[in-house]
């Protein structure tokens, strides 16, 4: 019991109902929290029953759409997907971990350091700070990337992407035909302004986790590998990229989630056309850009099928966004262990 | 060891290293050989991977210069007061603007940040404070985890089979509701890492005090922590600004105001500015596609000024151990 004089009192029965109500609230919503995910993947599921109940798997294995005919299948959309993200995984990972790379290794504060050791400036109280302003600055500017929204990455696709692509791809076509990957011309939309913008997308995902983890590599490694003479570069490629690979091939994993998921800039970009093809410049359609094209207008048959093509792209993108985080915590869990 | 084999890379230059030549450990080495030399294969493959990443980083610049420079040109030819005030024109029109729009977007928003912020809000506190350790804060913290990759037009989906079906039409408040699911875990993850972020020995004063949990949350941790709070509220907000895919088919498109009979009606198709820009860019009428632009230029305005007021609270979050 506290004092008379003291200014700790004891709670109140009010305040004590007030505390365990304000706890049963929290616990009521954390379960709310979860039972609404499960909701959400429910209704998903439930709206496809009857769809899955007609069709079965052929649904995933044939190649037509045609809501004329009643006739729906979706193989050419799931290649499409898987084509699209990929394409855009190897081109938006090779520059988002260029881009983390040279940004955790301090490639700018550097040089610019050693432009104000010119001038003498270096311990300057404003121009001092300067190298690890700008560094700041690149990285927001790449992050800024990630503000935009996808449907503005779509129109500006349309009007600068395509014109300014159209002429190489077509010069491609021209002479280099036989090639699978060139044989057919790009008229406007098609696989590669998709994936080209879906890339510049996913790369500040990449770059920001990616950095995160060759941050978190501990210095002294790096100190130990400079120590017996190896360049820059071999420490990078024999000591820090292995010590982070695990965090930067989480962030390519959730990547990767983020390209099967993205919808507007596919809409937009792909085509919308139904068909299997291994050209980058033929127009193609993906699950996500099926949904956006077709739910507007869909009637009740439409709509079973339309959920069962929800569900495999909530089957795919779930198990890669749980693998991706599932790698990420293992390795920040690793990491720590080694410091 | 020879010293031909030491090459030295520039970064390990300490300040004041060079004119240490009157000490006594630097006599008999070569200098000129400890310098790097680009004539050896290593140090020039090293130098010349540092071009290669310097180029691939200011590359990946260029988009975003570009979408910037287009919004702006494009989109600024266009801009005028009247674009806010109008409705969007019929094809072949002219002029017409997207006030409808803007408004339903913010109706939009607002309604899924009335739902998103409370919701996420007690989940962080039941993960940071009442909970920490126990399996549902766990379960909470995973999902919505796992939330933040959730294809965003699969939340449009779900909007649509739980609202625009029972409800029988498309409306504002289930474009709302079909928002709220991707505010939710950014709000989540930054609340509880916000309030985890709140000094300990300031909640066990409190707690010393005798404050109940209750209070300590109240009392303590959500006014220490509000900035950072805030900052992941304004991130939230400023990703479902963007959103079109989840509004396609839940709020459609509308080219009238929110209102039926003269009153404000949620129950009803409801413009928006994303859903707006891709409608309008696919359309072959000139009047269309600058509107398309204007529109992107005030999206992105919009998009931006909300990043960057939640970068500003940021700085504001208390930072002592």
């Amino acid at each position: 019991m506290a004092d008379a004089g003291s200014i700790s009192q004891p709670p109140s029965s009010g305040q004590k109902l007030v505390d365990s109500g304000f706890r049963y609230l929290c616990h009521g919503v954390a379960w709310l929290s979860i039972a609404f995910v499960a909701f959400m993947i429910l209704k998903i599921a439930t709206g496809a029953v009857p769809a899955i109940r007609e069709r079965g798997v052929g649904f995933m294995t044939g190649t037509t759409w045609d809501p004329n005919k009643g006739e729906f299948s979706i193989l050419p959309e799931i290649w499409g997907t898987l084509y699209s993200s990929i394409l855009a995984l190897i081109i938006g990972s090779a520059f988002g971990i260029a881009a983390a790379i040279f940004l955790s290794e301090g490639y700018l504060s550097e040089s610019v350091f050693s432009v104000l050791e010119i001038f003498k400036a270096e311990h300057h109280p404003v121009l001092g700070r300067l190298p690890e302003q700008l560094e700041n600055l690149l990285k927001n500017l790449i992050e800024l990337l990630a503000a935009i929204p996808s449907v503005i990455y779509g129109l500006w696709g349309l009007f600068v992407v395509i014109p300014l692509v159209r002429p190489v791809c077509n010069w491609l076509h021209g002479h280099l035909g036989w090639v699978p990957f060139f044989n057919s011309p790009l008229s406007g939309p098609g696989m590669l302004p998709a994936a080209l913008v879906l890339a510049i997308m996913i790369l500040p995902t990449i770059t920001a986790i990616s950095r995160h983890a060759l941050i978190n590599v501990p210095p002294k490694l790096r100190m130990a590998a400079y120590g017996m003479g190896a360049t820059r570069w071999e420490t990078i490629l024999a000591v820090i990229l292995p010590t982070a690979a695990r965090g930067i091939f989480g962030a390519v994993v959730l990547a990767f989630g983020r390209a099967l998921g993205e919808t507007m800039a596919l809409a937009m970009l792909a085509g919308n056309a139904n068909q299997i093809s291994l050209s980058l410049f033929s127009p193609a359609n993906t699950l996500a850009a099926l949904l956006a094209n077709n739910f507007p207008e869909a009637g009740k048959n439409e709509v079973g099928v339309l959920m069962y093509a929800a569900l495999v792209l909530l089957a795919i993108t779930l198990i890669v966004n749980i693998i991706g985080a599932l790698i990420l915590e293992r390795a920040s869990a690793g990491l720590e262990g080694s410091k | 060891m020879s010293p031909d084999g030491i090459t030295m890379t520039h970064n390990e230059k300490l300040p004041g290293a060079a004119d240490s030549s009157n000490l006594d450990p630097f006599v008999g080495i070569e200098f000129p050989k400890l310098e790097m030399s680009l004539r050896r294969p290593r140090t020039l493959f090293s130098f010349l991977m540092g071009g290669v990443v310097c180029v691939m980083t200011l590359m990946a610049l260029i988009p975003l210069f570009s979408v910037v420079l287009m919004l702006v040109w494009k989109g600024g030819q266009k801009l005028s007061l009247s674009l806010f005030t109008q409705l969007p024109p019929a094809p072949l029109e002219t002029g017409g603007g997207f006030g409808n729009a803007i408004l339903g977007t913010v109706v939009m928003v607002g309604i899924a940040s009335a739902i998103a912020i409370p919701i996420g809000i007690l989940c962080a506190i039941f993960m940071a404070e009442i909970a920490p350790a126990s399996r549902l804060a766990h379960l909470v913290r995973f999902s919505a985890k796992v939330l933040t990759g959730f294809p965003s037009i699969l939340a449009g989906v779900f909007a649509y089979g739980a609202l625009v079906l029972a409800t029988g039409g498309f409306s504002a408040l289930a474009g709302g509701v079909a928002l709220s699911i991707l505010m939710l875990p950014t709000v989540i993850l930054t609340a509880e890492e916000a309030i985890r972020m709140v000094p300990s020995k300031m909640r066990e004063a409190a707690v010393g005090m005798g404050a109940t949990q209750a209070q300590v949350v109240w009392m303590v941790l959500l006014p220490t922590a509000i900035p950072g709070i805030l900052t992941g509220v304004m991130l939230a907000i400023a990703r479902a600004a963007g959103e079109t895919a989840p509004l396609l088919f839940t709020a459609l498109f509308s080219n009238y105001w929110l209102t039926s009979g003269g009153h404000p009606d949620i129950m009803q198709p409801t413009a928006s500015l994303a859903v707006l820009i891709y409608n309008f860019a696919g359309m072959p009428f000139q009047n269309q596609v600058e509107l398309a632009w204007a529109a992107a230029l005030v999206l992105v305005l919009m998009v931006l000024a909300t990043n960057l007021l939640g970068q500003a609270l940021s700085r504001h979050q208390v930072q002592h151990n």
